[in-house]
């Protein structure tokens, strides 16, 4: 599974260094290092709905706060 | 309100934006020869002797503005006809000679090559002066003087004389493309090599980002310049021209502050690899200290490459001060990352090709950077995100960091002279070819004390307080980790 994470300027002022790091623990957690792939990229051209990820091209609306529920109900619903 | 210092940048700049129109309008060809009439109408002539001499000089400048000598590869080069062949006397006494009793200056010339007429007036004799300078030390009134070209004053790395028609010549294996002597010429006779037509040719075949997406990497300098708007205008301006997106060159400075402080302690002495000026002084004045050099790209080549690492079909143009990074992307080891360089100066003519009225646009935002990524823009400012990087990767207990940050190219000698024979107190030379640093680079739109201070407070702007912060979000803090 891929999940990209915008890192553009405007998905960075909201908050996708925190998404990226708690994607990032949350894959260590769960012991998923080698079933999904976590980058970055440079804008998705969705800035009002920033922070955008895409999970296998799909994307999503994610903040911060929503990470750990993103996460649980539609990142691991899709690895099984 | 004035974009520019000098009429000379005014010149150039206007021929810039006749080409860039008639490149967006895809008849450029059609037009090369019409662009010096279109910019000097008329019979009456406002900056040499007849107009003819003029357009002459624009259709050189066109050709530059187009690539320049394809067979010349420096990326600065001289248009001899634009050059005024200035008097290059030496040591000269001026009116301001007193015809004083002490005549100093004769009893401290080396030489005898000064005489006195019958109002007790200094003289040189040219044949036999040294222009050693003593006698213009020692005079009370100031009245001798160093009679320079401006452009072999500019370049203080000496690679400028005058050819045997006398117009300025440059010393092709020791430029280092600082771009000094473009600024500096007061005919406008040095200029540097554009590439605005191959940036205006990637930005209409991407058609907005469907066949390949351009991005534009800025350096922070650009918190500088532009002042007739807000950053946030110029970004959305910058995008309207094409770009898909804008990323900070300062991004790639903080990945270089991150592994360059881990470099130094690893290896216990360095130069920075930054400013490609600085490093091309080195390579070709002080082979001895090669090894030194940072084996870290520079911020625009590190940042690129990520780019591209996330975009394989990615086009990355880099928009800054300088001219020496034009030299800097054609390298091999840079080439696959950057597809073209151009200068704040030629971002303008860009602009304005398009008839940007800029101070109404809406404002974007630009934040991918740290301040301390950010304040690479002038001098001291690599000097401290190294200590930064030191402390936060807690390489500073058992390592301390010596920094000697020299300004300008002629401390840059200074410092290097003193590593080449050991005798330098510090481990880290921070060069910045610049005095001031980019922030004052040749292709800047406007050179001022204020800059300085400007950056900083863009700096202190970001919202990344931290290097590693910065950084974390590439995830090559994982990736060195693993």
């Amino acid at each position: 599974m891929k999940i990209t994470v915008c890192i553009g300027s405007s998905c960075h002022i909201k908050g996708s260094r925190q998404v990226v790091e708690q994607l990032q623990s949350l894959i260590a957690e769960h012991g998923l290092k080698e079933e999904i792939d976590l980058a970055g990229t440079f804008c998705m051209g969705k800035c009002q709905s920033g922070v955008n990820v895409t999970v296998d091209g799909e994307c999503f609306s994610v903040t911060p706060e929503s990470t750990h529920t993103f996460f649980s109900e539609t990142v691991l619903p899709r690895l099984k | 309100m004035r974009k520019f210092d000098t009429k000379v940048q005014h010149l150039k700049y206007k021929v810039l934006l006749h080409v860039a129109r008639h490149a967006w309008e895809g008849n450029l060809m059609e037009h090369l020869l019409d662009i010096p009439k279109e910019i000097i109408p008329g019979k009456t002539p406002s900056m040499r002797c007849c107009v003819y001499k003029e357009r002459g000089i624009l259709s050189e400048r066109v050709k530059l503005a187009c690539g320049g000598d394809k067979h010349n590869p420096n990326i600065i080069e001289v248009l001899d006809i634009a050059c005024d062949d200035c008097p290059a006397g030496g040591y000269t006494v001026t009116d301001t000679c007193r015809g004083c009793l002490a005549h100093r200056c004769e009893d401290v010339c080396p030489k005898n090559a000064i005489t006195f007429d019958e109002h007790q007036k200094a003289h040189i004799d040219k044949s036999k002066c040294v222009n050693c300078g003593k006698c213009a030390s020692v005079c009370p009134y100031a009245a001798i003087i160093d009679r320079k070209r401006p452009c072999e004053n500019a370049c203080k790395i000496k690679a400028i004389s005058p050819d045997e028609d006398g117009s300025a010549k440059i010393d092709n294996e020791r430029c280092i493309q600082c771009g000094a002597c473009v600024y500096q010429c007061p005919f406008g006779a040095i200029a540097d090599k554009s590439f605005i037509i191959n940036v205006i040719d990637l930005l209409k075949r991407s058609e907005n980002g469907k066949n390949y997406k351009v991005y534009a990497v800025v350096a922070p300098s650009i918190s500088s310049q532009f002042r007739y708007a807000k950053l946030g205008q110029v970004i959305t301006a910058i995008k309207k021209l094409g770009f898909y997106h804008v990323i900070e060159a300062a991004l790639g400075a903080d990945m270089v502050a991150y592994s360059e402080c881990k470099e130094l302690f690893e290896r216990k002495f360095l130069t920075s690899s930054c400013c490609p000026a600085f490093v091309r002084y080195i390579e070709t004045q002080f082979p001895e200290l090669e090894g030194a050099i940072s084996h870290n790209p520079s911020p625009m080549a590190a940042i690129s490459e990520y780019i591209k690492s996330t975009d394989k079909t990615a086009k990355v143009v880099f928009i800054g001060p300088c001219t020496a990074k034009k030299a800097e992307f054609l390298k091999p080891s840079v080439r696959p990352y950057v597809d073209s360089v151009i200068t704040f100066e030629e971002l303008q003519a860009l602009f304005d090709s398009r008839d940007f009225d800029i101070a109404s646009f809406s404002e974007d935002v630009l934040d991918n950077a740290s301040y301390f990524g950010r304040i690479f823009a002038r001098s001291g400012g690599l000097s401290d995100a190294v200590a930064q990087g030191l402390k936060e990767r807690n390489l500073d207990k058992d390592f301390e960091l010596k920094a000697v940050r020299c300004d300008g190219i002629e401390q840059c000698r200074a410092a290097l002279m003193k590593a080449k024979l050991s005798r330098l107190d510090g481990n880290f030379i921070e060069g910045m070819a610049c005095v001031g640093g980019c922030i004052n680079g040749a292709g800047c739109l406007t050179h001022g004390e204020k800059n300085r201070a400007e950056v900083d407070a863009y700096g202190r702007e970001a919202l990344e307080k931290t290097i590693s912060d910065a950084v974390s979000i590439l995830n090559i803090v994982k990736m060195e980790e693993a």
